[in-house]
């Protein structure tokens, strides 16, 4: 049986063009990620993950080649298409949480839902229902302010998975948290993404993340480094060997 | 299949009307030199609407008070046009209006780049973002013209009766009055939809990976 990729990356570059010079971040990657997987892209600062993890979010367009997400050709959408793939397929969550200031939890939550078109009330129910899955009942009349770190991680964990999407892109999902909280955040996702078939992509410095992910990435110098399945990572190193075998 | 998304009017009105409140003392700045302008402006149109008045009941006696008051009307005049001095001074205050508005406006923006970048990344499309803007500048232009015009009616009619006396009350010309308040409410809405509409296209125009931005 094919398994279903949910996005495919093939021989993708991209160039910033600084004037003088032109840089090259990304020189031709492959990559196809399954439905239903945790994944996690890994390395160091300057290696083209944060590039590779916004084209595949459909926030940044490649260079060459071609990123696939659902088999759509991102590049072939117009603007229209994209902000729709950005509601309906994708739910992003921030290093920095990214709730609106001026909005309540709920309220936060329900955005996503207003531009897909559901109902007021339809949305009302379904933030309320996501805000206990996340663990909040009761603080969703509560402004991002008067949220803890992690409650407002939550919050936007909530507002990601809004419209059912088939993506869940968590950029630095841990960056801004304490240890513990952090973790918490990580099985939240972990459990979401499990219980519910979500993918989940996250771009990371943080290695509590391994324990959890499916598949690890490893990106070095533009260039796909290697891909390591868990059942790897466990026997080599329980993770840590790894982490010292990195610069 | 149809790929849209939406942000219905009632909402973009509702999102746009908690931003103000929030942000209350943020938006009374940027209003405030609106008020301001307006104010002068509708002083002035006030000012020239009690003079016209006083003006054609006839009455020398007045007529004399309005001439030692520094308007420039010779003996037999029956009407009195605003004085190009006078046009100057408000097409000045005007001007630095708008660019205080523009100003504010566009620091708004650049402190709310992670919101908008954040809400396109929720699928807002780049017109939902000006709407935002252009409503909040709209409810800002309008109460902030009609405090204005407020404070431009009391001080022209409390000057006015400073100089001429309780008689301007006899003559008080409503009708004209209404219209140049009109005029002002208008034309401060007008400047405070002017001076966003650069600020919102940037907003707009702003890409939604900037919500990914970590350094500030």
């Amino acid at each position: 049986m094919a398994e279903k990729h949910i996005v495919r990356v093939t021989d993708v570059t991209k160039h910033f063009d600084l004037g003088k010079i032109v840089v090259e971040v990304l020189k031709g990657i492959d990559l196809t990620i399954e439905t239903g997987k945790y994944i996690s892209i890994m390395g160091p600062s300057g290696s083209g993950k944060s590039t590779l993890f916004n084209m595949i979010g459909g926030l940044d367009k490649p260079t060459s080649g071609k990123v696939f997400i659902d088999e759509v050709d991102i590049a072939q959408l117009d603007a229209y298409e994209l902000a729709w793939l950005r509601c309906r397929k994708i739910g992003y969550i921030f290093q920095t949480f990214n709730l609106i200031p001026v909005m309540t939890a709920l309220e936060n939550v329900t955005i996503p839902m207003t531009f897909a078109g559901v109902s007021h009330d339809e949305s009302l129910e379904r933030g309320m229902e996501l805000l206990q899955l996340v663990g909040l009942e009761g603080r969703h009349s509560h402004r991002p302010s008067e949220l803890s770190g992690g409650q407002q991680q939550r919050v936007a964990v909530a507002r990601a998975l809004a419209n059912n999407p088939a993506i869940i892109l968590a950029d630095e999902p841990t960056g801004n948290l304490d240890l513990k909280t952090g973790e918490d955040i990580i099985q939240l996702l972990k459990t979401l993404s499990s219980s519910y078939g979500v993918t989940v992509i996250s771009a990371t410095h943080d290695y509590k993340m391994l324990n959890v992910s499916d598949q690890v990435v490893w990106i070095r110098d533009g260039r796909v480094d290697k891909i390591q399945e868990r059942s790897e990572l466990e026997i080599r190193t329980g993770g840590l060997g790894t982490v010292e075998a990195e610069p | 299949m149809r790929r849209l998304v939406a942000l219905p009017m009632g909402k973009s009105v509702q999102m746009a009307y908690q931003s103000i409140k929030v942000r209350f003392f943020r938006s009374l700045i940027t209003t405030m030199s609106l008020v301001l302008a307006v104010a002068f402006l509708c002083y002035i149109l006030v000012g020239n609407d009690l003079a016209q008045a006083l003006l054609s009941t006839g009455d020398p006696v007045l007529g004399q008070k309005l001439i030692s008051a520094g308007y420039d009307v010779a003996p037999g005049d029956t009407s009195l046009a605003a004085t190009a001095k006078q046009r100057w001074i408000v097409f000045l205050s005007l001007l630095v209006c708008v660019v205080g508005i523009i100003n504010a406006q566009l620091m708004s923006v650049t402190e709310r780049f992670r919101e908008i970048g954040t809400l396109k990344c929720l699928g807002a499309l780049d017109r939902y973002i000006v709407r935002l803007f252009v409503l909040e500048a709209a409810m800002q232009g309008l109460t902030g013209s009609f405090a204005g015009m407020l404070a431009g009616i009391l001080a022209a009619t409390f000057s006015g009766t400073i100089r001429f006396g309780l008689d301007i009350f006899g003559i008080y010309p409503f009708q004209e009055i209404m219209i140049s308040a009109a005029w002002a409410i208008a034309t401060g809405t007008g400047l405070s939809l002017l001076g966003v509409l650069y600020p919102a296209l940037l907003a707009a125009r702003m890409q939604p990976v900037e919500a990914m931005r970590v350094d500030q």
